[in-house]
């Protein structure tokens, strides 16, 4: 979302982009996902399994939000929300 | 010696903290700025699905309180602390989307100070303002103190040093512009609440092996027991020892007074609602919203019932112990602690740091509204120019962050925050959903009647508290807050219908869109209601959700 409001055709209207609140989800909850799953991969100690029970958790559970994010992004990325111009009638095509 | 609070966060769970923080600083900025993009941001907003908005519903309500107090209330009392979302919040959302919001949104009554003064004029309207103004200074110590314990747990500071830096760091976050984007935020951080606490319910559950390693232990843990399994009747949770009052007491103090009074009064909670574009996507949110409302205790008051087995500390404490220190509060902290590996101890931490930044926030910001517009400008200096209530809005938020951290102190000071907030809910709540009720269904009452209602409610609810604390009776549990509760209704109705008797009511004229006898039909309805299919019609979801929760209330009985 590089351009400026003078540089926009004022009548076209485009995707929400990054300003849609479900790739900011999706980027945040992925980016803990991938630590998690470095995580889980790099740094798993025997400390770390006595408190969880065995269980390599930071990997498990950053597989699963890896899987939400990229989830989000497609679904934000497949069924966009259009900003009209008008400022007034936001867009009806929204995803549901 | 070593504080047992005391949680090892590492280099990276401060990263992860940090990245949160960072993204909702460059919203908050964004929002402030009101470049194109963010314009779009919020428009983007706008054209959302009912679904966010539902989600950004629960989330304004999902803070502090709540997740330390209701895994405080698991660990100490067990499963009837389903109550106060299957008995309390969800029918009260169902109430407030079906009945209360095509009123709310047809008379264009946007908040319920404005309600007041526009039904009962300024007597109800000043009383109703300093409640909600002390209201708010008071939960939002809350919100400070849990805070503050997030940080002591995690440097190891005195409480007093940790309250100061968390309210300075509030401070600064409402000011760089943070609630601008307050719905964005709220959804946010709703993924990483439930991101935080889905993995600490099953790595807990998976510790103590699994639903019947927990069942067993419950079972036999000292301070446990079979009645902590099962919902009803909730003696413990009541403190009343016969089985029919606490029912009781649980179905009308609390399901009735406490939880329709906080859901349907709350503009905070409203506004979400009012944010929509359509009679019909607003009350479809707080419906929408008790869908996820019925499964979060899942992940909150499970993880107290796992700390209070788990937890050497929670453990103790139920067995009648001293807990080396710690109280219930401290119970999901603990159990944090106690089973979260470096990494997603992060995780839950910028998940919980957000949710009590983010309600501290939201009660010093709407004390801050009621302060310079409902209060200062209305009752004290009338007719300056709009930057003059921007500079008390200003010293309001800072004033009111001061007071918080006296306030802080309070909350400090009861074992069992929810039993606390509960009160305080008697207090303010239960005497004002009464005169909502009341002044909006029965046109006869009068402006007088407003007020001295209110006001004698609420002396009703602090009556019965003090004699509780007093000695006079004992109620151990929440059950005092609740009989307070009941009380301020009951008084409140009584004092109101005999006010209104003896003193003249409001000309009819004057009561359209304030009294649902006069306000006419069209007011009430969406034109274009018959045209959504079934799973947009707020009545058929609402009819859904009431039976998954009566199914609720039955498997977990």
């Amino acid at each position: 979302m590089s351009d400026s409001p003078e540089s926009r055709p004022s009548a076209v209207p485009r995707r929400a982009g990054v300003s849609d609140v479900r790739n900011v989800i999706g980027a945040l909850i992925g980016f803990y996902g991938v630590v998690l799953v470095v995580m889980g991969v790099a740094a798993d100690s025997a400390e770390d399994r006595a408190k969880t029970g065995d269980v390599n958790a930071n990997l498990w559970a950053g597989l699963a939000m890896l899987v939400f994010g990229v989830l989000f992004v497609l679904w934000a990325w497949l069924r966009p929300v259009i900003v009209e111009p008008d400022e007034t009638e936001p867009a009806e095509d929204s995803p549901m | 010696m070593e504080d047992p609070l005391r949680i090892g966060a590492s280099f990276i769970d401060y990263v992860l903290v940090a990245v949160y923080f960072a993204v909702v600083l460059l919203i908050g900025l964004a929002a402030r700025r009101r470049i194109s993009d963010s314009l779009d941001f919020f428009l983007a907003g706008r054209s959302l699905p009912a679904w966010i908005t539902g989600l950004a519903f629960i989330s304004a309500n999902l803070g502090a309180v709540e997740i330390i107090g209701m895994s405080a209330n698991g660990a100490q009392y067990g499963m009837p602390t389903m109550h106060y979302y299957w008995i309390g919040a969800v029918p009260a959302m169902l109430f407030l989307g079906v009945v209360m919001m095509p009123f709310y949104y047809g008379s264009k009554v946007r908040s319920v100070p404005e309600f007041m003064l526009r039904r009962f004029g300024t007597g109800a309207h000043l009383v109703n303002a300093l409640s909600f103004a002390l209201a708010q200074v008071l939960i939002a110590g809350i919100n400070l103190f849990l805070l503050a314990s997030v940080v002591n747990s995690l440097l190891g500071w005195p409480l007093w040093v940790a309250l100061v830096l968390a309210a300075a760091i509030v401070l600064s976050y409402i000011t760089l512009g943070g609630l601008s984007a307050a719905i964005y935020n709220e959804v946010l951080q709703f993924f990483v609440i439930v991101a935080a606490l889905l993995p600490l319910t099953l790595i807990g559950l998976h510790r103590v092996g699994g639903v019947n390693g927990l069942i067993d232990k419950v079972t036999n843990a000292p301070g446990g027991g079979a009645e902590q399994l099962n919902s009803w009747p909730g003696n413990e949770l009541a403190g009343f020892g016969s089985s029919f009052l606490s029912v009781l007491g649980i179905v009308f103090g609390l399901g009735f007074v406490l939880s329709f009074g906080y859901w349907t009064t709350n503009f905070v909670e409203v506004q979400r609602a009012m944010a929509t574009n359509s009679m019909s996507a607003a009350r479809s949110t707080p419906i929408i919203g008790s869908f996820p409302k019925m499964f979060i205790p899942f992940v909150v008051v499970i993880p107290g019932m796992i700390a209070g087995v788990l937890v050497a500390e929670t453990a103790s404490l139920k067995a009648g112990g001293d807990g080396s220190g710690t109280t219930y509060n401290d119970a999901i902290l603990l159990l944090i602690r106690d089973v979260l590996p470096n990494g997603l101890l992060g995780v839950a931490l910028a998940g919980l740091l957000a949710a009590f930044m983010a309600g501290m926030a939201a009660n010093v910001s709407a004390f801050n509204t009621v302060f310079s517009f409902d209060l200062w400008q209305r009752y004290v200096k009338k007719d300056r120019p709009d930057d003059y209530y921007l500079k008390v809005g200003r010293w309001a938020t800072v004033g009111a962050t001061v007071l918080a951290i006296g306030t802080a102190f309070i909350a400090s000071g009861y074992s069992n925050l929810m039993t606390y907030l509960q009160t305080l809910f008697g207090f303010f709540n239960a005497p004002l959903f009464a005169t909502f009720i009341l002044g909006m269904f029965w046109k006869r009452m009068t402006a007088t009647a407003g007020w001295v209602g209110l006001v004698s409610g609420t002396a009703a609810a602090v009556t019965v508290w003090g004699l509780n604390e007093g000695g006079v009776y004992n109620l151990p549990g929440q059950g005092a807050a609740f009989v307070a509760a009941g009380a301020a209704f009951v008084v409140d109705v009584v004092v109101s219908v005999l006010v209104s008797k003896a003193t003249a009511p409001k000309p009819v004229a004057e009561l359209a869109g304030l009294v649902y006898s006069e306000t006419p039909k069209e007011q009430r309805t969406d034109p274009a209601a018959s045209r959504l299919p079934w799973f947009r019609s707020p009545v058929k979801l609402a009819g859904i959700s009431l039976v998954l929760v009566v199914a609720l209330n039955v498997v977990f009985r």
